[in-house]
C-alpha cells in the first residue's frame, strides 16, 4: 500500500489531529531551534549563551515570546493599514503550509489508526512546497512597500530579488531529483531512496545546490544581506514590533525547519534511519523513524548555525552573480548530464556506453574550466609599458601609472 | 572655473615621480584555506568559553582599575581633602563640584587652614579618567575598584562627601576634632601622624 493510499483512508478527525500536530511540532521546533542556535553560536565565539531562564536557558525563546507580545504595536502613519497587518500573517501561514507535505514518520499507530505522520500526499508534493515558499515571498514584499518606509521597502526588494533569484536555481536543482525518483510526490521520493541509494550521493551536485540555495533562500547569513544592520537597520520587518515582529520571526525559523526537512527528505533518505541502521526502525515501531528525521533535520540546521559562526557576509552583487551565473548554469548542466543518463539507462544501453558518456563529460567540463583559467590569467597579465588608461586609477600591479593631472 | 585656481597643467607633472609602492596582489586563498575557517569555530565549541556569570560570580579587577572614587583620611581621622578644588578644574568633564571652608577650633575637620565644605561627584558625568586624582594634591582623592555604580535615579547618581569618604579604620577619630599636639599641616603631610592622639577625642 502507498502512503498516498494509506493517508487515503484516515477519518476527518485523525487529519485535524495531524494538522494540529504539524502546528505544534513546527511551533515547539522554532522555540528550540532559538535556544540552540543561540547556544551553538555562543559556544562557537567562546560564550555561554543564554542559561538563565530555565535549566540551561531552554525556557529563554518562550521568555522573549512572551516579552514581544506584551510589547506596544505600532502601526506607522505612513503605514498602508490592512496590507501591513496581512504580510506578516501571508509570510508566517505559508512556512507551515509548506510543512503539509513532509514525510515525517513511516507506518505508525496513531489512537489506533495505521497512518503516516504526513498531513497529505500530494502527487506533485515537491511542486507544491516550491509553489507555497513562493506566496511566502508575497509577505516580505507586502511588508517592506506597506511600512511605508524606505529601509523597508530596500529590505524588501533586496529579500524578495534573493528568494526568487534562489528559488530558481533550488528548483532546478530538484529535477535532477524527479528524473531520478521518477515522481514528484515526497513519499514517493523517500521510498526510492530507500529502495536504492540517498540521492545526495548519486545526485551529489544537486545536493550542493540545493543546500546552498536553501541558505540564500531563507535569506540567512551568509547571505542575510536583506537584513544588513549596517544597511538597511532590520530588513524589511524594521517597522514591525510586538507580535507582528513575532510572526516574521516564526516565520524565518519555521522556513529554515521546512527547508532543512526537503532537504532531508529529497536527498538524505528521508525519515529512514541511516544505511545500516535500518534495525533501528523495528525497535519502537514506525515511531523511531520520527527520530530520524530530526536528527537529520538538526544536522541541517546545525550547518546553518556554522555556516553563520564562520562566514562574513556577501556583497549584494557577488551573492546576486553567484546565483545567476554559478548556480543556475551548473545546475542546468547537470540537469541535461542526468537526464541523458537516466535516458541511457531506460532505454537499456550497456553500461560502457554510460561510462564513456559520463567520461566524456567530465572530459568536456575539466578541458572548458581550464581554458576559463587561461583567458582569467591572460586577463591579469600586466598591461604593456605606457599603455596607461585615460582615466585616474590608483595604483595597480598591472598598471603602474597613476594618472593625477587636473585638466580643463 | 578656473578663476581662482589655476590647475597643473599635465607636463608640469612628472608621473614617474610619483611614489607608490607595488602591492602584490593576493587573490582568492586556495579553497583548503576557505575551508580552514569551518574548523576555527568547530574546535572553539570544544573550548573552554570566557564569559564570567557576573552578577553571580564576581570577577577582580585589574588592580589600578578606575572605580568610584575615594576621599582619604589622615590616620588620626582626619580628611586629607584641603578643598583646593583642583580635582574640579583638571576634570574634563566637568563632574566634581567642591566648595571649600575654613576650619575653626571648634570645626577642624582636616589638618590646616581649609576643608573641603561641600563635594560631590557626579557620576553621570564622570569618564572615570583619572585627571583629578593626578590633580590632588594632598593625595586625598584616589580611585577605588568598585564599579557597580548603576541606578534608578539621577540623583542617587551625584555622590555627596559622606559617600566618597573612606570609612574609619583603626586608631581613627571621627572628625571634627583638633589636631594631634606639636602636629602642623606640614607633618601631616609628611606623615609624622601615625595614630590618634587621646587629647583629640575629650574635646572633639
Amino acid at each position: 500500500m502507498t502512503t498516498a493510499e494509506l493517508l487515503g483512508a484516515d477519518p476527518g478527525w485523525l487529519i485535524a489531529v495531524k494538522g494540529l500536530l504539524v502546528f505544534i511540532i513546527c511551533v515547539i521546533c522554532t522555540l528550540m531551534a532559538v535556544w540552540t542556535e543561540r547556544r551553538v553560536l555562543a559556544k562557537m565565539q567562546l560564550r555561554t549563551g543564554p542559561n538563565r531562564v530555565g535549566k540551561f536557558g531552554l525556557l529563554q525563546s518562550l521568555a522573549d515570546g512572551v516579552k514581544l507580545a506584551l510589547k506596544e504595536d505600532i502601526i506607522p502613519a505612513a503605514a498602508d493599514k490592512i496590507v501591513f497587518i496581512i504580510a506578516p500573517i501571508i509570510a508566517t501561514s505559508m512556512c507551515f503550509m509548506a510543512f503539509a507535505v513532509i514525510p515525517m514518520t513511516g507506518v505508525v499507530n496513531l489512537f489506533g489508526h495505521k497512518t503516516a505522520l504526513q498531513l497529505t500526499d500530494l502527487p506533485v508534493g515537491v511542486l507544491y512546497i516550491l509553489a507555497v515558499t513562493s506566496i511566502g515571498v508575497y509577505g516580505v514584499v507586502l511588508a517592506g512597500w506597506s511600512s511605508g518606509s524606505t529601509y523597508p521597502l530596500l529590505g524588501g526588494l533586496r529579500s524578495s530579488a534573493q528568494v526568487i533569484s534562489y528559488e530558481v536555481a533550488m528548483g532546478l536543482s530538484l529535477v535532477a531529483v524527479f528524473i531520478y525518483a521518477g515522481s514528484m510526490s515526497t513519499s514517493d521520493i523517500v521510498a526510492s531512496q530507500h529502495q536504492h541509494i540517498w540521492n545526495a550521493v548519486v545526485l551529489f551536485p544537486s545536493f550542493v545546490i540545493y543546500v546552498i540555495s536553501m541558505v540564500g533562500e531563507t535569506n540567512r547569513a551568509p547571505f542575510d544581506l536583506a537584513e544588513a544592520e549596517g544597511e538597511l537597520v532590520g530588513g524589511f520587518h524594521t517597522e514591525y514590533s510586538s507580535l507582528k515582529f513575532a510572526l516574521f520571526f516564526l516565520a524565518e525559523y519555521v522556513n529554515i525547519i521546512a527547508v532543512s526537512a526537503l532537504a532531508t527528505t529529497l536527498f538524505l533518505g528521508g525519515y529512514h534511519a541511516l544505511p545500516g541502521l535500518g534495525f533501528t526502525e523495528s525497535w519502537l515501531g514506525g515511531w523511531f523513524t520520527l527520530i530520524w528525521f530530526f536528527i537529520k533535520v538538526i544536522a541541517f540546521f546545525f550547518i546553518f548555525m556554522w555556516l553563520r559562526a564562520t562566514l562574513p557576509r556577501l556583497r549584494y552583487d557577488q551573492f546576486m552573480k553567484f546565483g545567476w551565473k554559478v548556480l543556475i548554469p551548473s545546475s542546468l548542466l547537470w540537469i541535461l548530464i542526468v537526464a541523458t543518463l537516466r535516458v541511457l539507462q531506460q532505454q537499456g544501453a550497456p553500461r560502457t556506453t554510460i561510462l564513456a558518456f559520463a567520461g566524456l563529460v567530465v572530459v568536456i567540463v575539466m578541458s572548458i574550466s581550464s581554458l576559463m583559467d587561461r583567458t582569467k590569467q591572460k586577463a591579469r597579465a600586466p598591461l604593456p609599458d605606457g599603455d596607461t588608461p585615460n582615466f585616474p586609477i590608483p595604483s595597480l600591479p598591472h598598471a603602474k601609472s597613476v594618472n593625477v593631472s587636473g585638466g580643463k | 572655473m578656473t578663476d581662482f585656481i589655476e590647475p597643473h597643467k599635465k607636463s608640469e607633472i612628472d608621473i614617474n615621480a610619483v611614489s607608490f609602492d607595488e602591492v602584490k596582489q593576493p587573490g582568492p586563498a586556495s579553497f583548503i584555506n576557505q575551508a580552514k575557517g569551518f574548523w576555527v569555530t568547530f574546535s572553539t565549541m570544544f573550548k573552554k568559553n570566557q564569559t564570567v556569570q557576573y552578577p553571580d560570580v564576581k570577577a577582580p579587577t585589574a588592580p589600578r582599575f578606575h572605580g568610584r572614587h575615594q576621599l582619604n583620611r589622615h590616620p588620626d581621622g582626619l580628611e586629607k581633602c584641603i578643598g583646593c578644588e583642583l580635582c574640579a578644574w583638571a576634570c574634563p568633564a566637568d563632574a566634581i563640584f567642591v566648595e571649600g571652608g575654613n576650619n575653626t577650633p571648634g570645626n577642624q575637620l582636616s589638618p590646616g587652614e581649609r576643608h573641603g565644605a561641600v563635594y560631590q561627584i557626579n557620576y553621570l558625568r564622570c569618564i572615570f579618567c583619572g585627571l583629578c586624582v593626578e590633580a590632588c594634591p594632598t593625595r586625598a582623592l584616589t580611585m577605588t575598584n568598585e564599579y557597580e555604580l548603576a541606578d534608578d535615579k539621577r540623583e542617587k547618581l551625584i555622590f555627596e562627601k559622606e559617600d566618597l569618604l573612606a570609612p574609619l579604620r583603626q586608631g581613627m577619630l571621627a572628625p571634627p576634632h583638633p589636631m594631634y599636639p606639636g602636629m602642623t599641616d606640614t607633618n601631616y603631610y609628611n606623615g609624622d601622624v601615625k595614630e590618634s592622639h587621646p587629647s583629640q577625642n575629650g574635646q572633639g
